[in-house]
């Protein structure tokens, strides 16, 4: 790895930008990812933004069971952030759709569209509970290509469930 | 003034290879001071030059029905002439060569913000153009006070160059003058209480929602550097001449960081006003001002 990437890597770990999404949810884990940007938890140390356009993020966060209406806003979005990225399922509804399972206005859980690299269960999750997830997103962010290879559905299941 | 005081000026001091590090530096302060005021942390020191590196190594995701060269072009058109103004500051005494006026530096300075306008509609996108929309009226609004504030300025010290005018003494019209430009400032540099243009709960990201990777990367260096040269500009007008060259350097850092300390605790201290109260706040409020100072200066001309 020359000088070059390795600054890259560096400062791409050092500066995640966030876009938020909801995919139905019921606002509860929304309030907790803002939360987490307040001057309790302060997760600008992190580097972290909050960006109003995907086209501008690193790591998309995700909140909701996934609605069969949200399924193709949701694929557009990811499509529109910029490689290398990541992406954060916030909550137990994108995990394994909480309640809201065999429900037929859903079309979830989130890893069945996205590759997924983090999820942070709770419902909600604690705002540190987030804080944690999105550092770690950060953290595989940094070892990630630019050019996005590895990063199919596939794949992100079958590193997520090596994980103990 | 020979070929290599100038290339250094424009190249190291106040140029480029000062410009930058500075540019990070004031948006570092921007933030801090913001997080500061919130009782917060707030960024580490190297953040804004995280943030560029990070936007230059990413990928740009293809987007559709609109030209890209033009989008490509605009954010290196506002970070050249931004650069540019920044290196026209009158820092370091010369003699002879190429020296710009007033006139040549505000142009280059009004260029970013036309980018950013141009940018926004050719983007296509229905956030940008709202964003470019204000952006247009905000620019029409401060700019009457500013071209006021600087003819008065010209007009009382009978100069428009800027070396003539960043080594005559000051007088109180000038720093009428000079008042008017800090007033001008927040609205120059988008920031609360006039960050209309990119309201990020409102419309976004504004005129920047469809840039992305290298580009925005781009646009983040051109704010800087806005940053440079309008405090380097307000620091021009408001610090005296001494004649150690060192001390004229040491002097316009630190009336720069004052101005942009004093700037980021009112953007801390604010919150957003809405179009119109912000056109009135410009047009009603600080026009009487810009009126007052140059109908005196031109009165005192007369008298003289």
């Amino acid at each position: 790895m020359n000088l070059w990437n390795r600054l890259t890597c560096y400062c791409r770990r050092r500066s995640p930008w966030l876009f938020h999404m909801n995919s139905g949810s019921c606002n509860g884990c929304d309030i907790e990812l803002v939360a987490s940007l307040t001057p309790r938890y302060d997760a600008e140390q992190l580097g972290v933004r909050l960006e109003g356009s995907p086209r501008h993020a690193d790591i998309l966060c995700i909140t909701g069971p996934v609605t069969r209406n949200s399924v193709h806003a949701i694929k557009t979005v990811y499509e529109q952030v910029g490689s290398p990225k990541a992406v954060v399922a916030i909550g137990s509804c994108p995990a394994s759709t909480n309640v809201f399972i065999d429900s037929r206005v859903l079309d979830g859980p989130l890893n069945r569209h996205i590759p997924v690299d983090v999820f942070v269960p709770g419902c909600p999750p604690r705002p540190d509970a987030i804080l944690l997830g999105v550092a770690q997103a950060a953290q595989i962010l940094a070892k990630r290509d630019a050019e996005g290879s590895g990063q199919t559905v596939a794949a992100a299941n079958a590193r997520v469930e090596m994980q103990p | 003034m020979n070929l290599t005081v100038a290339l250094a000026r424009m190249l190291i001091f106040p140029g480029l290879l000062f410009a930058v590090p500075a540019a990070w530096l004031f948006l570092w302060i921007e933030r801090k001071a913001v997080a500061l005021m919130q009782q917060r942390i707030g960024p580490p020191f190297m953040q804004p030059f995280f943030d560029f590196i990070k936007l230059l190594g990413k990928t740009t995701p293809a987007r559709s029905g609109m030209s890209g060269l033009l989008m490509k072009a605009w954010p290196l058109i506002a970070v050249s002439a931004a650069a540019g103004a920044v290196g026209l500051l009158p820092v370091l005494p010369t003699s002879g060569g190429f020296q710009g006026d007033l006139i040549l530096l505000l142009a280059l300075m009004e260029v970013p913000s036309i980018c950013v306008i141009a940018a926004g509609f050719s983007s296509r996108s229905i956030f940008a153009e709202i964003g470019s929309a204000r952006e247009a009226v905000l620019t029409v609004s401060y700019n009457v006070v500013f071209l006021l504030a600087i003819v008065s300025i010209a007009a009382a010290q009978h100069t428009f160059r800027l070396e003539a005018l960043a080594e005559l003494p000051s007088t109180p019209l000038r720093w009428l003058g000079v008042i008017a430009i800090i007033v001008c400032l927040p609205a120059k540099l988008h920031i609360n209480p006039f960050s209309l243009p990119n309201a990020e709960q409102e419309i976004y990201s504004g005129p920047m929602i469809e840039y992305a990777g290298p580009e925005l990367a781009m646009w983040e260096l051109s704010h800087g550097l806005e940053w440079v040269a309008a405090t380097g500009l307000v620091a021009t007008l408001a610090v005296p001449h001494f004649p150690a060259w060192w001390l004229d350097a040491l002097l316009f850092i630190a009336c720069s960081f004052g101005v942009v300390l004093l700037l980021s605790v009112l953007a801390a201290a604010t919150a957003r006003l809405a179009v119109d109260t912000t056109a009135r706040f410009y047009w009603q409020c600080t026009l009487l001002f810009a009126v007052l100072a140059i109908s005196s200066t031109l009165l005192m001309r007369l008298r003289s």
